[in-house]
């Protein structure tokens, strides 16, 4: 294992070093590979960016782009072949699953679950990081989780069963779970995946809310044009591994560039805001 | 909110104790020899005090010597039988597994056959050759359940109904080895059924109870340290690494603990089914799924049922016996279609 020499200074001397930047991606590259002989079936090209604390990063590109090959790097949960990709400091690969839980909270598709369990019982397991394995949840466990339901507008789903949720409200629930880990990083892949428009606003209003208040740094793996240019303050754009551009949605919305990368017609308009605005041109 | 506190932890688990002791009480008075209640405390009473030449009853040495003995090991099997069947289910994220159906108990029959034809050959001293036959199901236990996951993965997913079919292929394949054994080797050899349907009947020595005592705590110890760990891993394994949990360490440890726990019930009762797989429902039908109360009350809950089970098992058809195993498997099969059934739905 290589740990690079950044490890071994303290946060704080590396967050000062790094300035304001939070989350730092370098030149990172990954390949995939069914067997170690085989020619890798899918590689993504050196990508980097930065992010603050209270940013909203979007990941953009097609199905196949690399997106999530992308966040699972950045949550850790995959080694980069080269490059490094740092939170405050520290590679986010070598921290313990304990450390990391505590730094990087992921929302992800979830697999159903095997047993009945409630809201409230799912957001404690955020609390899972903090505690010795074999303990009864103090009562600060019990206040952190009751404020992130809270803090995500779930406050009346606390004693539901999560089985019983609609989609829109389960993913609620998923995100109060993140918050009671307490993260700097908050990962997302595709949160608005299978929700209606009203609890796709209503998810990602809370997600904004919450990286001016808390301070979180949000990284969000989507194909939703328009969400991303409504609410990422960076959009990262990747097609078949390879990183595009990077910067804020109105430099990266051009007509030329989406055409090409989602390969169908499409026409950008600005708001009055300054966001751009994407609509298809379906037959053209 | 309710979250667990300790307080309702020792609460569920005293109410399955006094269960347990009216369970132990039933099965000490009835047999192919009834017994009356006030000679029964007699006696018990002059065990405790370490006066068993007092013993006055006639029967009284048959309740002591006999049924005691057999409760006991009753009580040590059912319950680790019990938390190996909670531990695969969480592992495996199935609520079918079970050491039985998974070939587990088959797999830990066979290594305990091996070690017995083997021993003669060994010229080991006493005690560790009480040793060998736990040892050897222990290796077969989790070499079992090393092939049965190897199975049921299918492009690094556990796919659970292959995993069942595997289970259930591997265990009738290890039953075939133990019939050939069985008819190709005698010597001090328990029979066919013995090890394929289990059977209490048998009590070991002395010594191989501590055996089963120590291993047991040690083993189901060593799981309940990782309860919220296999909360976490309820929910899966990519969401259990995000919140903090050792996957592949907790993974490692629970196998072993509960091959262990298998391979130890299995050494000195056969292969017992569905124990592991009644009682988990049940206790997470009553007390929920928190593993926290779930591994404490499932042993409990594995203790008076293997219990309760061994003592129909010795009067329903007194003075004859049938193996424990056939009044498990009655109440345990028609439980796995209903639970098939409803993950299919």
């Amino acid at each position: 294992m290589s740990t690079t020499p950044t490890t071994a200074r303290s946060p704080v001397e590396m967050a000062r070093a790094a300035g304001d930047t939070r989350l730092s991606v370098e030149q990172v590259s990954y390949a995939h590979s069914a067997n170690p002989s085989q020619a890798p079936l899918f590689t993504l090209e050196a990508t980097s960016f930065q992010a603050k604390p209270g940013e909203i990063v979007a990941i953009l590109g097609p199905n196949a782009s690399g997106k999530s090959t992308l966040l699972k790097l950045i949550s850790g949960a995959l080694a980069p072949l080269s490059g490094r990709i740092l939170l405050d400091g520290f590679a986010t690969n070598v921290l313990t699953p304990r450390t990391r839980a505590q730094r990087i909270a992921v929302v992800q598709q979830e697999s159903p679950l095997l047993f009945p369990a409630r809201a409230w019982q799912f957001v404690l397991q955020g609390r899972h990081a903090y505690g010795r394995s074999l303990r009864f949840e103090s009562a600060d466990d019990l206040q952190i989780a009751k404020n992130a339901l809270a803090q995500v507008g779930a406050k009346e789903l606390t004693d539901r069963w999560m089985e019983q949720l609609s989609g829109g409200e389960k993913q609620r629930v998923i995100l109060a779970r993140a918050l009671a880990q307490q993260p700097l990083l908050l990962l997302l892949d595709e949160p608005t995946l299978h929700l209606d428009i009203a609890a796709q606003i209503g998810l990602l209003d809370v997600l904004r809310r919450l990286a001016a208040e808390n301070r979180y740094t949000v990284v969000v793996v989507t194909h939703e044009l328009n969400l991303a240019a409504e609410y990422a303050d960076q959009v990262v754009l990747l097609q078949r591994g390879r990183c595009l551009r990077v910067g804020p949605p109105a430099g990266i919305y051009q007509r030329d560039l989406l055409e090409q990368v989602f390969q169908t017609p499409l026409s950008v308009e600005f708001t009055s805001s300054g966001r751009p605005r994407v609509a298809i041109l379906p037959g053209s | 909110m309710r979250p667990l506190t300790l307080r309702r932890l020792v609460l569920q688990c005293s109410l399955l104790m006094a269960i347990l002791f009216v369970v132990m009480v039933i099965a000490l008075k009835f047999g192919a020899v009834p017994v009356s209640l006030y000679a029964l405390g007699r006696d018990l009473l002059h065990v405790l005090i370490g006066q068993s030449s007092q013993i006055s009853s006639d029967y009284g040495l048959i309740v002591i010597n006999i049924r005691l003995p057999r409760i006991l090991l009753g009580i040590i099997v059912g319950a680790s039988l019990s938390v190996a069947g909670t531990s695969f289910q969480a592992l495996l994220r199935n609520p079918l597994a079970d050491p039985y159906v998974l070939g587990v108990s088959s797999g830990a029959a066979l290594g305990a056959i091996l070690a017995l034809i083997a021993e003669p050959h060994l010229a080991l001293a006493p005690e560790y050759a009480a040793l060998l036959t736990p040892l050897g199901a222990f290796l077969g236990a989790i070499g079992t359940i090393a092939v049965v996951y190897l199975l049921g993965v299918r492009e690094g997913q556990i796919d659970s109904s292959t995993l069942l079919l595997g289970g259930v292929i591997t265990s009738s394949f290890l039953a075939a080895i133990i019939m050939f054994l069985m008819n190709t080797l005698s010597g001090n050899l328990r029979g066919f059924t013995y090890w394929v349907m289990g059977d209490l009947s048998t009590a070991p020595q002395k010594g191989v109870y501590w055996i089963l005592v120590v291993g047991f705590f040690v083993a189901a110890g060593a799981i309940y340290t990782l309860a919220s760990d296999l909360n976490l891993l309820l929910s899966g394994e990519k969401e259990a690494m995000h919140l903090g949990v050792d996957v592949p360490r907790v993974r490692l440890v629970v196998y072993v603990a509960a091959s262990l726990l298998t391979g130890l019930a299995v050494s000195v009762s056969g292969a017992i089914g569905y124990i592991g797989l009644i009682v988990p429902h049940l206790m997470r039908f009553l007390f929920g799924s928190d593993h926290r109360v779930l591994i404490p009350t499932a042993a409990l809950g594995g203790a008076i049922a293997v219990v309760f089970a061994d003592t129909l098992a010795r009067t329903v058809l007194a003075p004859n016996e049938i193996a424990v195993g056939a009044v498990t498997a009655v109440v345990g099969a028609p439980l796995f279609v209903y639970l098939l059934r409803r993950r299919l739905r």
